[in-house]
């Protein structure tokens, strides 16, 4: 069958019924993604029958496939974000054991099959692990944290969320239904043009991103406004916590940055589809016009990524090193700064082009602007360790860990940026290695840190500390045993992406760095074992008084895990860091504030809108990627009627009673009492006889 | 070992910290030498090696001296105020300090300033456009490149011969490339000689090397190109100049010509392919490239829709 985009929609026959689509399209010549894909279908297959015997399906309908509740959608971000680093991290060890075996011999994935797995590696860690991570603990966090009910738009917000899943269902679906793009996780033209990749797969890449990219933008809208105009009483912009503030700017460039990325990939599109020509070879297309255009968004996006997660070591340090993050107003700064600067950077990732000195010096220049932000942050979290009593939990060794390696990420990159050594070490392995310093060490550790500090927040129950801890130790180590001697095999030449090589100085870095990834995997190993001990174990591992870290900001105040509306009363907000104030006050005056007056509350109304517009979102990208025109447009309608059909909606919210706000919040208020009498008296001794005087 | 050494010993003139900053970031790097052995971007064999190498080797000192001390301070700050340690001084209300934020602020703006005009220089000084100031007396050999689906075609204009995956240079003479794609996007690279630089359809760029010594240094595409990538690599035999002007007359001698059908023919895709030198070459065919005068690689001869779309003769 020939690649032409246009035959299908030539005719009607049966043969062109659907589309490219045909029994070819079944991998069965490659057993891996077969094998792999039929195992994941199974497990998928076998947690459905489960839900559906147990009866949960009525529960998992009402209250997680269509709650707008933002606690719940982060949640549901989190965990995809999970298994996608899961599937991510499958790719990363395929890719590392081709290299250590390929060495003057072809492995064991011919090209055709690496080119996928190290596409799909960058492009699922990036948008279907890391950013549904980040945006996970965002939606979890951020409206606790501004003493809200939730976002400014709830539906949206599930909307969000079920469109990014959908992108990361059309990714997986690649895997046993034709392929997955060969053309790198940023796909350059013109290897991504029709000539040079006549296959799915480009689509596949591209369907995914422009749907999940909706769901992104519309998160980047939906808190952008619920940070600006959505806050408790007294929340001024310089009360709110750091967190908040890195969440502010990571969404101010989601909606810079992403359209720009539905844009280029839309004249990609148009180019692959429709025989433009924007990118193409012939007929005047540019392929560097992609490039600029491309990074114009990937270079935001890695501060959108690292942002909220410096946020997040923010909140840890200040509360195990039981003080208020130094320098705040610093910090806020800084995170400004990080968010302006990150748009003017992007040509660095191609000096290589032969711009000239005078634009390559500009870019670099501004580029190592950015570290002079990031090193205030480093300070800033140094000094406030400083003169505090520094609890290492879980949490805080993520962020330490972080500060660590952060900073030798942060100077590889640094150097990266000054154009003659980048014209050594563009595009080796040295790149590899410093930017999954940057992002492991900074998003996936934050992650991590994030995971483990509001984990007792939303369920519940701490995580065991233990298991979290030796995660981190074999994260820590075999990040390094991984990574440095990527660092080492990049300035020896070795370049990116080799399904194979010749070099024999190269092969004991590579081989070093297929250890490190076995380390990687008992670190794996040691989170999943961390998940499943905590479940068991809940009952020990409760948190009572709502607030295991003692914790300063307001999420800490209300219960674990919060009722469904957060707040019985709006909390009011007289200063930075609201809870621990309001501890002080209750251990000092040995009571709780007076009990408030209860109104019956407002909340929005769950609704499965998202879930039914991804689901013909899904219906659509398919149809798409493989030309079955009838199936888009029944696709497209469907998605329409839905919209139509939730803005005729009569009721968007209903009202929780007094009486059982009253309930809920007077139990909390029990525990916090036990809570007072038991330990305060203590801790207040204890605290006024370490500094030694009364105040 | 031999670059570190060197490097270490640029830091020495440089006052105590910063020596003991360079030696710690040195020893990182060092440590990718292999004792000598190896042949990367630190072992450096020409002006341009040379000159990228230590700007590299700069920079990582300059920053070492900062970020060294960093990472001992978080560490010791953050195992002394560890809170079973009864001797360190609980100092909650320790929230801020404008000293310590000018501090802050300054030290990094510092570095980046120095760091700045070293980019600055170096990003003028080491344009890859920018001839080097050579010693020699000869002018420039002047070489058109042309990356291929999946090999390098190098064509010698004055000459009139080309060849694929091996190019020869006269060491101690610089080499003018003018480098092309006739397809997708590649990177030229010659790690012990130095800067790399993009290969794209439609686009001339430049890029100036030597060799200082003969010597064999291997070459590869630093930017993936589709399923034949890992095979685009190629050894540079930089030899004497007068064992280059021997190599020219015998490759005028024999092999087949590169005309258009000839370059037709190399435009289809094809894997891991042997270096061959042509006797005669076309040499207007770049200038016919670079302005799409003639049609791009064809790509993948048949497009199954499936999983199957495989490159001819990869495999």
């Amino acid at each position: 069958m020939s690649a032409g985009p246009d035959r299908a929609c030539a005719r009607w026959g049966a043969a062109d019924m659907f589309g490219k689509l045909t029994l070819n399209a079944i991998p069965f010549d490659q057993p891996i993604p077969l094998v792999a894909g039929a195992l994941v279908f199974l497990v998928l297959l076998a947690v459905i029958g489960w839900v559906i015997v147990r009866g949960h399906l009525p529960y998992l309908w009402h209250e997680w496939i269509t709650s707008v509740d933002h606690k719940r959608i982060g949640v549901m971000y989190t965990i995809l974000g999970l298994v996608m680093l899961l599937r991510g991290f499958v790719d990363a060890i395929m890719m590392r054991s081709q290299q250590a075996l390929a060495f003057r011999a072809p492995g064991y994935l011919p090209p055709e099959h690496y080119d996928q797995v190290f596409s799909a590696h960058g492009t699922i860690m990036i948008f279907f692990a890391a950013m549904p991570l980040m945006i996970g603990l965002m939606n979890f966090a951020v409206p606790l944290q501004l003493g809200v009910r939730d976002v400014a738009f709830p539906t949206f917000n599930s909307t969000s969320f079920w469109l990014t899943a959908t992108g990361a269902l059309l990714v997986n679906i690649s895997l046993v239904i034709g392929e997955f793009s060969r053309a790198m996780w940023l796909p350059y033209p013109p290897l991504s043009e029709l000539r040079y990749s006549p296959g799915v797969g480009v689509d596949y890449y591209l369907w995914s991103l422009q749907i999940s990219g909706v769901g992104t933008l519309l998160t980047g809208i939906n808190f952008v406004t619920t940070i600006l105009k959505i806050r408790a009483p007294g929340m001024s912009y310089l009360r709110m916590p750091v967190f908040c503030w890195t969440a502010l700017a990571a969404n101010l460039l989601i909606i810079a940055a992403f359209p720009v990325l539905t844009a280029t990939l839309g004249m990609l599109l148009l180019d692959r589809y429709l025989g433009f020509h924007f990118f193409t070879n012939a007929a005047g297309g540019n392929m560097m016009m992609f490039v600029n255009l491309i990074w114009a968004w990937g270079h935001p996006e890695v501060y959108i990524l690292v942002l909220p997660a410096f946020g997040i070591f923010s909140e840890v340090i200040a509360t195990f090193s039981g003080k208020p993050l130094f320098g705040y107003r610093s910090m806020v700064a800084a995170t400004m700064a990080i968010c302006l600067i990150s748009f003017l950077v992007w040509l660095h990732h191609f000096f290589t082009m032969g711009a000239g000195g005078d634009v390559n010096a500009v870019f670099g220049i501004a580029t190592a602007i950015i570290a002079v932000p990031t090193g205030v942050k480093i300070f800033n979290w140094m000094f406030t360790m400083y003169g505090g009593r520094v609890r290492f939990a879980t949490p805080m060794l993520w962020a330490l860990g972080f500060t660590v390696t952060f900073v030798i990420g942060g100077m590889t990159g640094v150097l990266l940026s000054v154009p003659p050594a980048d014209f050594l070490v563009h595009n080796s392995l040295f790149l590899v290695a410093h930017f999954h310093n940057v992002i492991i060490a900074g998003v996936l550790f934050g992650a991590f840190a994030g995971i483990t500090y509001w984990f007792p927040k939303a369920f519940g129950f701490r995580l065991h500390e233990g298991w979290g801890k030796a995660a981190f130790w074999f994260s820590f180590a075999g990040f390094y045993v991984t990574f440095v001697p990527l660092y080492a095999v990049g300035l020896l030449g070795m370049t990116r992406r080799l399904q194979t090589y010749d070099v024999a100085a190269w092969r004991p870095w590579v081989l070093a760095a297929g250890v490190g990834i076995l380390v990687l995997c008992i670190a794996l190993a040691c989170q999943v074992m961390q998940f499943i001990v905590s479940i068991r174990q809940r009952d020990s591992l409760r948190d009572v008084t709502g607030d295991p870290w003692n914790g300063r900001s307001l999420e800490w105040s209300t219960a674990s895990p919060p009722p469904h509306f957060n707040y019985a009363v709006l909390p009011n907000v007289q200063g930075e860091e609201p809870y621990w104030h309001i501890k002080r006050r209750a251990i000092e005056t040995q009571q709780l504030a007076a009990e408030p007056d209860y109104k019956p509350i407002e909340m929005p109304r769950n609704s499965p809108t998202g879930f039914i517009t991804a689901f013909f979102c899904t219906i659509t990208g398919f149809a798409l990627i493989w030309h079955i025109w009838w199936l888009v447009g029944l696709g497209i309608f469907g998605a329409y009627v839905v919209f139509v059909w939730f803005a005729w909606r009569d009721r968007e919210e209903y009202v929780i009673p007094a009486e059982e706000v009253a309930r809920a919040d007077r139990a909390r208020r029990r525990v916090r009492e036990q809570w007072l009498a038991q330990n305060a008296r203590e801790e207040w001794l204890a605290a006024h006889l370490q500094t030694g005087r009364p105040t | 070992m031999k670059k570190s050494a060197a490097g270490a010993s640029d830091g020495t003139r440089r006052g105590g910290l910063l020596i003991a900053a360079k030696r710690a970031g040195v020893l990182v790097l060092g440590a990718a030498t292999l004792g000598g052995c190896a042949k990367g971007v630190l072992q450096p064999k020409g002006p341009i090696g040379v000159a990228d190498a230590k700007i590299l080797l700069d920079a990582v000192g300059i920053m070492s001296a900062i970020v060294v001390p960093t990472i001992v301070a978080l560490l010791v700050i953050g195992f002394w105020f560890r809170a079973s340690n009864t001797r360190a001084r609980y100092q909650p209300s320790f929230v801020y300090s404008g000293r310590l934020e000018i501090i802050v602020w300054s030290l990094p703006v510092l570095v980046i300033m120095f760091l700045g005009g070293l980019t600055w220089i170096g990003a003028h000084e080491l344009d890859p456009y920018q001839p080097i100031a050579s010693n020699s007396k000869d002018p420039p050999l002047q070489i058109q490149v042309i990356s291929l689906d999946w090999k390098w075609l190098f064509i010698y204009p004055q000459q009139r011969i080309a060849t694929v995956n091996e190019l020869e240079i006269p060491a101690g003479t610089s080499v003018h490339f003018y480098l092309t794609s006739a397809s997708v996007m590649n990177q030229f690279f010659v790690p012990q000689l130095g800067s790399m630089i993009a290969t794209m359809n439609g686009m001339r760029t430049q890029l100036f090397l030597e060799a200082d010594r003969p010597g064999n240094y291997y070459g590869l595409s630093a930017q993936y190109s589709g399923d034949g990538f890992s095979g685009m690599h190629f050894t540079v035999h930089a030899v004497t100049q007068s064992d280059f002007q021997q190599w020219v007359a015998d490759t005028q001698k024999s092999g087949p010509v590169l005309d258009r059908n000839g370059y037709f023919d190399l435009l289809r895709e094809s894997c891991d392919v042997r270096p061959f030198s042509y006797r005669s070459a076309d040499p207007t065919l770049f200038a016919a490239v670079v302005k799409r005068q003639l049609p791009p690689g064809p790509g993948p001869y048949v497009g199954r829709a499936g999983p199957g779309v495989r490159a001819v003769g990869c495999g």
